[in-house]
């Protein structure tokens, strides 16, 4: 019984919790956490039983309130959806496993407000991902951005403006999908996407259509910050507080392009916007810019969280780049690499929470080669997954530029090819900026003569990061199956 | 169809896109905070507008079953669904602004301003 309801039981789950924790809050302050973490560990193992029974039994459908689609909303929980869960539960799960010490010193008295947001924004992810009707995409968008706006608000003083800036190009994103699609659902009169993806290239042809895809993958675009629309993330990723962005970093912008590639693979078809129109070109080109221009501002930034998030640009270009390329080498580089950026994002950014708290900065001209005596796994674990994002192999991060390489080639864009070599460099650059700092210094020249004592961070923070960055070994060595896996993802007739 | 046709037919459109215009303008010229919060409410509503113009049929009534009008032909009927999509949609909208306005007061507690110039030089 379980398995049919269960597309429904993990948005509600976290629905629930974030509604129970301001109650028990009241009455007891200090449950707000363990049921945070306890709901997260219950979708994450509920994600993982549906993704297996995806596998071994096909996906399932789940209709609201017993309406069939098109009249009621649908929610899907096929191949793809289930492996996107299953990637954002695991990775919130740990992430919120690290941030109760974080949130205890940088949000004293207010750990009740902030886990129920933080369950609301995990409720506006999942369901993102689930869901298989336009408008209640729409909703969702919009739950999981209020939520983020209210987590980064919280941040340092200069965060409010931050996230000010956010929710005004937010809501710009957002209306943009709106009238997306209202053009597409006064053309077809349905909002059900698979639908949808029957009844649109009957009418491909129309200009309605068209201006519905442009202003759609706009809107998406400035949720998952594409290159010229990626104004409002350096900012907000910077100034929110360390556990918020640790949270935000790795999955907001992912659940973006996943609502990308269902939309464009799934909606509107691959046949429709990679060749009768040139979107699939101007995503790829506007991405590959991203990926540069996020390097280069990396290297240029001085403060570590800041450099991830330029970093984050970047990366998330090449999501956009496997998306525009729209061959299947570029899907699997794609969905494998909103996995293993997934993976990625969340420990750098954990361990850049861990230094602001022990050290109280993140000042990178600060970090010197006591760092790896005083803290030896929490640096250990920043080097694989530094290695990872610069694209080392065996690790995960090598992976899916691979797959991105080998589509470029298909494709025969050797431009494209061109930028992800060369940004490989550009990730090599500011990352060794750091791993030479701690690491590079032969004995006789150290810095601090005298002995520098360890003084690890706590275990409660110390095990996600370490466990994510095993993760990202095992996923490296274990990518073949997970590819094969994407190849069931795919939409017909891509192959 | 020629041209005053056009333009007169589709009058509620126009009047929908210089109320979009007239958001964008304030969200990314106007300076003060405030009037870009203005200018986003102006916005979502001339998308709200949009979809509730786009219902309406002509001669047709409320969605509401009556007795001398036949429920077989649905051109009697405007369609109800843009209505309850917008209901969502303005909810949203409010949810929106209240948000919003918190940052707002925020802001203002840390810089005793709202506006964009003196808060990116108070900043630096």
């Amino acid at each position: 019984m379980i398995e049919k309801n269960l597309p429904a039981i993990i948005p509600l789950l976290f629905l629930f919790a974030s509604l129970i924790i301001p109650l028990i809050g009241v009455w007891k302050k200090n449950f707000a956490y363990p049921i945070a973490a306890l709901t997260a560990l219950a979708s994450a193992l509920l994600s993982l039983y549906g993704f297996v029974f995806v596998i071994l039994t096909g996906p399932i459908n789940y209709y609201f309130g017993g309406w069939i689609p098109p009249l009621g909303i649908e929610y899907v929980y096929d191949y793809l959806s289930s492996f996107v869960v299953l990637v954002i539960n695991f990775v919130a799960l740990f992430v919120i496993a690290y941030s109760f010490q974080p949130v205890e010193k940088e949000l004293p008295r207010k750990q009740t407000a902030y886990y129920s947001v933080v369950m609301l924004l995990l409720t506006g992810f999942n369901g993102m991902i689930i869901t298989g009707d336009l408008f209640n995409l729409y909703v969702f968008i919009e739950i999981s951005s209020l939520a983020s706006y209210a987590l980064i608000g919280v941040g340092d003083k200069k965060a409010p403006f931050a996230a000010f800036k956010y929710l005004i190009i937010g809501t710009i994103g957002a209306s943009f999908y709106l009238l997306g699609i209202g053009y597409i659902y006064f053309m077809s009169g349905t909002l059900n996407m698979n639908d949808l993806y029957n009844i649109l290239p009957l009418m491909s042809d129309s200009p309605t259509i068209i201006v519905a895809l442009i202003l759609i993958v706009v809107g998406l675009g400035i949720k998952m910050a594409i290159f010229p629309m990626h104004g409002w993330l350096p900012d907000s990723y910077t100034h929110a507080p360390s556990s918020s962005s640790a949270l935000i970093a790795p999955i907001g912008t992912k659940v973006g392009a996943y609502a990308m590639i269902r939309l464009l693979f799934f909606v509107f078809g691959l046949e429709f916007f990679s060749q009768e129109l040139a979107v699939s070109d101007l995503i790829a080109i506007f991405s590959s810019a991203g990926i540069i221009f996020g390097s280069v501002l990396a290297i240029a930034q001085k403060e570590m969280k800041r450099m991830l998030a330029y970093s984050s640009v970047a990366q998330i270009g090449y999501i956009g780049l496997g998306i525009g390329l729209a061959n299947p080498f570029g899907f699997i580089g794609a969905v494998l690499h909103l996995l293993n950026h997934a993976l990625m994002k969340a420990t750098l950014f954990m361990v850049a929470g861990s230094i602001i708290m022990k050290e109280g900065h993140s000042d990178i001209f600060k970090f010197d080669d006591t760092y790896r005596k005083k803290y030896p796994r929490t640096m250990a674990a920043f080097t694989v997954a530094a290695l990872s994002m610069v694209g080392l192999p065996p690790l995960a991060g090598f992976f899916s530029k691979w797959y991105l390489a080998l589509g470029t080639i298909e494709n025969s864009s050797w431009l494209f090819l061109a930028v992800i070599l060369i940004s490989s460099l550009l990730n090599a650059v500011y990352f060794f900026r750091i791993l030479e700092k701690v690491y590079m210094k032969s004995p006789d020249e150290l810095t601090t003569k005298e002995k520098v004592k360890r003084n690890e961070i706590q275990f409660s923070m110390l095990m996600p990061i370490v466990v994510l960055a095993i993760g990202l070994i095992v996923l490296g060595i274990l990518n073949f199956i997970i590819v094969e896996h994407i190849y069931k993802m795919m939409p017909e007739g891509m192959l | 169809m020629n041209l005053f046709d056009f333009i007169a037919g589709h009058y509620d459109y126009w009047f929908i896109i210089i109320l979009l215009a007239i958001g964008l303008y304030g969200m990314t010229v106007k300076k003060n905070l405030v009037k870009k919060l203005i200018g986003m409410t102006i916005f979502q509503a001339a998308v709200i507008l949009f979809y509730i113009s786009s219902a309406i049929k002509a001669d047709a009534t409320v969605p509401i079953i009556m007795e001398n009008l036949s429920v077989d032909n649905p051109a009697n009927y405007i369609n109800p669904l843009p209505h309850a999509l917008m209901l969502t949609a303005i909810v949203v909208g409010v949810a929106t602004v209240g948000v919003a306005f918190a940052l707002l007061i925020l802001i203002y507690k840390n810089y005793k301003t709202l506006d964009e110039n003196e808060l990116l030089e108070l900043m630096k």
